[in-house]
C-alpha cells in the first residue's frame, strides 16, 4: 500500500503522563476506511493512547502522522483542523449535562462552521435520526438511558462528517443488546460514510464482530505484542497473552491438554 | 494439636484432633524456608478457617511445589491449594524517603509549579474577561442565566439571615462598651459603618465561597470526571471562555447586590437590638444610622465584593478544572475551592485595607 493510504501512522511512539511511561515503541498504520481495534487489559493504557492521538496529552517521543500532517509538531491551528475532521465518542459519553441533546450535537457545528441556526437545526435532527434518536432533541442527557447517551454522543461525534471517529470502550456499561446495536451502528457508519473507525475495547464479541485490523497492547511488556485481524489472531495467536485475552483467559496449558 | 518433625530436608507437620486457630506453633517460619513441607492430617476431628489462616501465615513464603498434603479433610486441602496458587509476592521496597534538604527542595519546586499553573489560569481568565468586553469571547447566555439565578436570588435568604445576625452581634458587643460612657446611641453608627465598610462584604464573601464557590468546583470537577472537559478541548472550545467566564460574570454581578442587601439587613439587626434591649427610640437609631452612612464606605464595601467575586469564581473554577479523574477528587476540589477562596479573600482584605489607608480613603 502506498504511504498516502494510511490515515494515521504512529512510529516509535511513547505515551504516558509527565515522566511516567505507560507504553513505548508503538508503531502502527491505520488504513483509510478501516475499523481498527486497540485492545488490551484494563489499565494498560488504551485511553492514554487515545488521548495522545487526539492531542489531549502530549506524546513523550516518536511520531504521529494524521492525514499526512505531523501531528506532534503541528501548530495549534493545524491541530484544530485535524480535530475538526475527527469525532470522538468518550467512554462515559461526555455529553454536557446542562444542554439538551440537540444543543450538544449543535455545539461543534457552531464552533467550526458558519451555518445559520436553521441549517444547524436541520443537521442536528438528521444526525440524531442517524443514530435512532429522532424526537429526542429536547431531552437532557440525564433523562435518557445509557445506551441512548452513547448514541447521542456518537451523533455529536458525527456532527461535522468526520473522516475519523474514535470510540473509547463503546460497550462499557451497556447491556449486551444495546452494545450489539452500537456495534451495528459502527459498522453502518463505516460502510455508508466511509469513515475510518478506531475503537478501544476489551469486549470480545465486538472485537470479532467489527474489527478488521487490531493491535494488542500488552501491559507486561509495555508495548504492542500482536497486530492483525482479530479472527486471524485467534487462529494463530503469536503469544500466550493474546491467546489468553481472545479466549477469555483459557490458559495455554489447558488448551494443550 | 500440631506437631512438627524435621528430618533433614523434610518437615512433617502432623495435624490431630480439634483445630480452631488457637494453636501455638513451636517453630519459627525461618526454620521452614527451603524445606519440603509435608502436611499430614489423618486424625483431624474438626477444623475451621481460622486454623487454615494461621497455618497459611506460617507457610506463606514457601512455594507451592514444596508442599505436599496427605489425608487432609477435602475442604481444607482445597482451601490451601487455592491460597497457595499464586506465589507469595514480597512487599515491594518503597522508594526511600528523600533526605530533609531534598524534601524541602521538592516542596519548593512543587510550590513554584502550582504557583505558575495558578498564575497562568488567572491570566487566562482575566484575558478572556477582557476579550468578552471586545465581544470576542462567547459563551451560552442560557448557561449564564442559569448560573446567575443559582448564585443570586437563591442566596438572598441565607445572606439576609447571616447579616441580620452579624448586625445583632455587633450591636450587642458594641453597646456593652459604649454603655459605660452612656453613649449607647453610637451603636447605630458603629453598626452602620462596620457593616457598610467591610463586614457586609466579608460575610457575603464567606457565604458565597461556601455556597457558590463549592458548587462551581463540584460542577466543573464532575465534568472532568465525565470527560466533558476533554470533549470541550477536542472541539477546540476554550474552557475559560465557556466555563469560567459565565461563572465569573454571575458572581461579579450578584456580589454588589447581595452586599447592598447584607448592609441593610445588618443595620436592621442592630436596630432590633437597640430598640428592644437598650431602649433607644427608633427615630434616634435611624437618624444616627443615616448620619454615619457614607457613600464612600459603601463603595469600598462594594469594591471588596467585586474583588471577592473574582476570587471565589477563580478558586472554584481552578480547582474544578484541575480536578482528578475519579469521584474522590471532586470532594478534594470542592474543599480546596472553599478554603483557598476564604484565605485569599482575607489576605486581599488586609492588602486593600492597607492600600486604602495609604490613599486616605
Ligand atoms: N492523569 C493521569 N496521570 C497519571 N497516570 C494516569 C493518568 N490517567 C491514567 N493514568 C494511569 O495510566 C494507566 C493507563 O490508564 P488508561 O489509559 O486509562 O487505561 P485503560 O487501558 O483502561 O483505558 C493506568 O495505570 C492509570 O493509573
Ligand atoms: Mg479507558
Amino acid at each position: 500500500m502506498m504511504k498516502q493510504d494510511y490515515i494515521i501512522r504512529a512510529e516509535n511512539l511513547s505515551i504516558g503522563y509527565d515522566n511516567k511511561v505507560i507504553m513505548r515503541n508503538l508503531s502502527f498504520n491505520i488504513p483509510k476506511g478501516d475499523i481498527f481495534i486497540i485492545m488490551g487489559g484494563s489499565g494498560c493504557g488504551k485511553s492514554t493512547l487515545l488521548r495522545t492521538l487526539t492531542g489531549l496529552i502530549p506524546a513523550q517521543s516518536g511520531e504521529i502522522w494524521i492525514r499526512n500532517i505531523d501531528f506532534i509538531k503541528a501548530r495549534k491551528r493545524e491541530k484544530l483542523e485535524i480535530m475538526k475532521h475527527s469525532g470522538i465518542l468518550y467512554q462515559s459519553g461526555a455529553l454536557f449535562s446542562s444542554m439538551t441533546l440537540a444543543e450538544n450535537v449543535a455545539l461543534p457545528l457552531q464552533q467550526y462552521t458558519k451555518h445559520s441556526q436553521d441549517k444547524i437545526d436541520k443537521i442536528v435532527s438528521f444526525k440524531l435520526a442517524l443514530v435512532g434518536l429522532s424526537g429526542y432533541e429536547n431531552y437532557y442527557p440525564s433523562e435518557i438511558s445509557g445506551g441512548m447517551r452513547k448514541r447521542a454522543g456518537l451523533a455529536r461525534a458525527l456532527a461535522l462528517d468526520p473522516e475519523i471517529v474514535y470510540f473509547d470502550e463503546p460497550s462499557a456499561g451497556l447491556d449486551p443488546v444495546s452494545s450489539r446495536n452500537l456495534d451495528d451502528l459502527i459498522l453502518e457508519v463505516n460502510k455508508t460514510l466511509g469513515t475510518t473507525i478506531i475503537v478501544v475495547t476489551h469486549e470480545l464479541p465486538s472485537i470479532f464482530a467489527i474489527g478488521k485490523n487490531s493491535i494488542f497492547l500488552d501491559k507486561t511488556v509495555k508495548t504492542i505484542s500482536a497486530k492483525g485481524n482479530p479472527n486471524e489472531l485467534l487462529k494463530n495467536p503469536p503469544n500466550e497473552q493474546v491467546f489468553e485475552f481472545l479466549t477469555r483467559g483459557v490458559k495455554h496449558e489447558k488448551r494443550t491438554k | 494439636m500440631v506437631k512438627f518433625e524435621t528430618k533433614g530436608e523434610v518437615v512433617t507437620i502432623t495435624l490431630e484432633g480439634v483445630l480452631n486457630g488457637n494453636e501455638h506453633f513451636d517453630i519459627a517460619a525461618e526454620a521452614l524456608s527451603n524445606k519440603k513441607i509435608q502436611i499430614l492430617g489423618k486424625d483431624i476431628t474438626s477444623w475451621n478457617t481460622d486454623f487454615v489462616v494461621t497455618l497459611f501465615n506460617l507457610l506463606k513464603h514457601i512455594s507451592k511445589n514444596n508442599i505436599t498434603y496427605l489425608h487432609l479433610p477435602e475442604g481444607m486441602e482445597q482451601l490451601l491449594h487455592l491460597a497457595f496458587q499464586t506465589p507469595y509476592k514480597e512487599e515491594e521496597n518503597l522508594p526511600p524517603s528523600l533526605p530533609f534538604l531534598e524534601h524541602i527542595g521538592d516542596l519548593g519546586i512543587r510550590f513554584c509549579r502550582s504557583f505558575k499553573k495558578g498564575g497562568i489560569f488567572i491570566l487566562d481568565s482575566i484575558s478572556s474577561w477582557g476579550r468578552q468586553l471586545l465581544g470576542k469571547a462567547v459563551y451560552r447566555s442560557k448557561d449564564f442565566w442559569m448560573i446567575l439565578s443559582d448564585c443570586g436570588p437563591k442566596s438572598i435568604l441565607i445572606v439576609s439571615l447571616i447579616s441580620f445576625m452579624v448586625g445583632l452581634i455587633l450591636a450587642f458587643v458594641g453597646a456593652i462598651q459604649l454603655k459605660t460612657f452612656g453613649a449607647q446611641i453610637y451603636v447605630a453608627s458603629l453598626v452602620t459603618i462596620g457593616m457598610t465598610r467591610i463586614m457586609g462584604a466579608i460575610m457575603t464573601g464567606v457565604i458565597m465561597a461556601g455556597r457558590t464557590g463549592a458548587s462551581y468546583a463540584a460542577t466543573i470537577g464532575t465534568m472532568q470526571v465525565n470527560e466533558e472537559l476533554d470533549a470541550l478541548q477536542t472541539m477546540g472550545i476554550s474552557r475559560t471562555d465557556f466555563l469560567v467566564l459565565p461563572r465569573m460574570n454571575a458572581l461579579i454581578l450578584s456580589m454588589p447586590i447581595l452586599i447592598l442587601l447584607s448592609d441593610f439587613m445588618g443595620i436592621l439587626g442592630g436596630c432590633f437590638v437597640c430598640v428592644l434591649f437598650w431602649d433607644i427610640p427608633l427615630a434616634e437609631y435611624v437618624k444616627y444610622a443615616v448620619n454615619s452612612f457614607f457613600i464612600k464606605n459603601f463603595l469600598v464595601g462594594v469594591f471588596h465584593g467585586i474583588v471577592f467575586g473574582f476570587i471565589i469564581a477563580l478558586c472554584g473554577c481552578y480547582f474544578g478544572v484541575n480536578c482528578g479523574r475519579n469521584a474522590d477528587s471532586v470532594g478534594t476540589a470542592t474543599t480546596n475551592a472553599v478554603v483557598y477562596a476564604i484565605v485569599w479573600m482575607i489576605v486581599m482584605t488586609g492588602l486593600l485595607t492597607a492600600l486604602f489607608q495609604v490613599l486616605g480613603i
